[in-house]
């Protein structure tokens, strides 16, 4: 709040009401149906629904199918992130350094953020075909059989590589931009202390880049936990079967699908502690940012 | 980073090469001295942007292929001149099962999530933003968390009790219910409450002494003011909008209400099928269409997105 704020009461309440009622009914309502039906359990036409207490959770930590696709969803985000942001990071430094065509290079290195994650994964069907993929056609000349939709961690490989390249523009974005902040004194000073490019970058640079690298990083967590539906669900072609699947899938499979509202309402709560836990996590360190810059 | 090297004292320096000799002279800008060394940043630079446009080029090539020649060979590398045929089928044909919607319709119908979407999400966050800045309010803080807290869950989260209470609304297959959701998170609120606390307050201080009261300090100098801002959270906004798939696909059974990217859905289950060859150049020009407006928008107003996209999560 500013110091020298206006005293009315009425108008403030009048601009606050259409968020305030937005939020209400689309995001605090839903959020406690999810929670409340987390503890129920209804039957498969929704006419009545029984309180189970925690049933619906010891039945997601005791079923193998999700604890597959907590298993898979971890290595997948890890790896995605990890590649994202190690990409990115290169292609940043490399984008930082040139003189010439930089602007050029930032365009094309950035443009992709527009392609809509589905999109993404259309075209990576298209590459990783089972039979006509430009891509398996270049594996099967290296005398790799490649399967989509067949082998578990073919399919899984796919939907990694389509995630990692969908998401280099926005870690590049945030990095080099981070790398643009970098005071120009500070640049120098390193050049003169340590005339080696490599050591310069893990001493000065590599530092001075962690409060991005980190926000980043979360960034990256929730894209991979949340933001790759449209991916995972093109490249299994909406027929989930033995496939990978992430745990957002699952939501949807066995809450839309399986027609399971408190099973799917559990997974939706265990979601959103997993978030909370990250956010609390990123605005800790936020605040420690303030101090550190 | 190419290493430093002093106009006057080149040669010295050059050859010597203890770390602190160079501290004596000014340093000026950097100059390439290993040519290759610049070389081989832009050979990562141009591999990096390949791997961004080979495969989309792909797609565009192929979007100008028959059906049977992508269905035997894959991907094209050279454009054909079945182009006109695909984009006529995917822009003007009509599919579905209800024969209610071809690609006219979807490109309307992302127009309006992606202008909805923004429009509504930027009035909205303004007007909270505006609220909770620059008035006292004894729930300020109340309010100001209950926004916030908003970020914390993305709507996939949510996904199956959103969708229960939509229905319950009687808000299926209806603009409302496909966009009001979408907007029920803070982020633009955060954005504009962010920027409205850069804003030095003598403004807001001299307005009032002239008379100004709440209603026109926000119109006549606030919005004026935050043009720039304005643009850039539109800018990604929109592309989020438009890109928009899960909460679509759920909410739109009816096909006269899909967009484009709800639309790359119904490819899928086509080429799951299997049943007769998949539409793959229709189904490229399909995504080609879906790709361009957001593309274009992007690189055409990139200063603004990158501003956008940066400032808003400090």
């Amino acid at each position: 709040m500013k110091r020298a704020a206006f005293g009315h009461i009425g108008f403030p309440i009048l601009l606050l009401i259409p968020q305030i009622a937005i939020i209400g009914i689309f995001f605090y309502w839903p959020a406690g149906y999810a929670v409340h039906s987390s503890f129920f359990l209804q039957d498969p036409f929704g006419f009545t629904s029984t309180y189970v207490g925690m049933d619906n959770y010891t039945r997601l930590a005791t079923s193998s199918n999700y604890l597959d696709a907590a298993k898979f969803t971890l290595i997948f985000t890890i790896l995605v992130t990890f590649f994202a942001l190690a990409i990115a990071l290169l292609l940043a430094v490399k984008a930082d350094k040139v003189i010439r065509g930089a602007k050029s290079y930032r365009t094309l290195l950035m443009w992709v953020y527009a392609i809509a994650p589905p999109v993404a994964g259309l075209m990576g069907v298209m590459l990783f075909d089972q039979s006509r993929g430009n891509i398996t056609q270049l594996l099967g000349m290296m005398g790799i059989e490649y399967r989509l939709g067949v082998n578990y961690w073919d399919t899984a490989s796919a939907m990694i590589s389509v995630s990692i390249w969908k998401q280099i523009p926005v870690n590049f974005i945030f990095f080099l931009s981070g790398l643009q902040a970098i005071p120009r004194s500070v640049r120098e000073a390193a050049m003169i202390d340590n005339r080696s490019g490599t050591a310069r970058f893990w001493d000065i640079t590599f530092p001075l880049l962690a409060p991005t690298g980190f926000f980043l990083l979360i960034i990256n967590i929730t894209y991979s936990l949340f933001d790759t539906f449209g991916i995972v669900d093109t490249i299994v072609k909406s027929e989930p079967g033995n496939n990978p699947m992430t745990l957002v899938y699952r939501v949807f499979v066995d809450g839309f699908r399986g027609g399971d509202l408190g099973g799917s309402s559990a997974q939706s709560v265990v979601l959103m502690v997993l978030v909370l836990v990250l956010t609390i996590v990123q605005f800790r360190f936020l605040e420690r940012r303030i101090h550190y810059t | 980073m190419a290493d430093i090297t002093e106009t006057g004292v080149q040669t010295a320096t050059a050859t010597n090469t203890a770390t602190n000799t160079a501290t004596a002279a000014a340093p000026t800008r950097p100059k390439k001295r290993i040519k290759w060394e610049t070389v081989g940043d832009h050979a990562v630079l141009i591999a990096g942007a390949l791997l961004m446009l080979v495969p989309v080029y792909m797609i565009l090539a192929s979007s100008t292929h028959e059906d049977i020649l992508i269905h035997r060979e894959g991907l094209q590398f050279f454009f054909g001149d079945d182009g006109l045929e695909n984009y006529n089928a995917a822009l003007f044909e009509y599919g579905g099962f209800t024969n209610s919607v071809n690609g006219v319709t979807m490109l309307v119908n992302s127009m309006i999530l992606g202008f909805g979407f923004a429009i509504g999400k930027i009035v909205v966050g303004m007007m909270a933003a505006y609220a909770i800045v620059y008035f006292r309010l004894r729930f300020a803080t109340f309010a100001f968390w209950m926004i916030f807290t908003t970020l914390l869950l993305p709507l996939e989260v949510r996904i199956l009790p959103s969708y229960e209470v939509i229905q319950q609304m009687n808000l299926a297959n209806t603009y409302t219910g496909l966009i009001l959701p979408l907007i029920a998170s803070a982020t633009a609120t955060f954005f504009f409450r962010q920027f409205f606390r850069s804003i030095p307050e003598e403004l807001v201080e001299a307005a009032r002494i002239d008379g100004a009261g709440p209603v026109k300090f926000f119109i006549d100098i606030l919005v004026p003011l935050s043009r720039t801002m304005i643009a850039a959270m539109f800018i990604i906004m929109f592309v989020f909008g438009w890109n928009q798939y899960l909460w679509p696909t759920l909410i739109t059974t009816d096909e006269s209400l899909f967009t484009l990217v709800r639309g790359i859905r119904q490819i899928m289950q086509a080429y799951a099928d299997g049943s007769s060859t998949p539409e793959y150049g229709e189904a490229a020009a399909l995504a080609i269409i879906a790709m361009t407006p957001p593309v274009l928008i992007v690189i055409f107003f990139q200063n603004w997105f990158v501003k956008g996209l940066t400032e808003s999560d400090k």
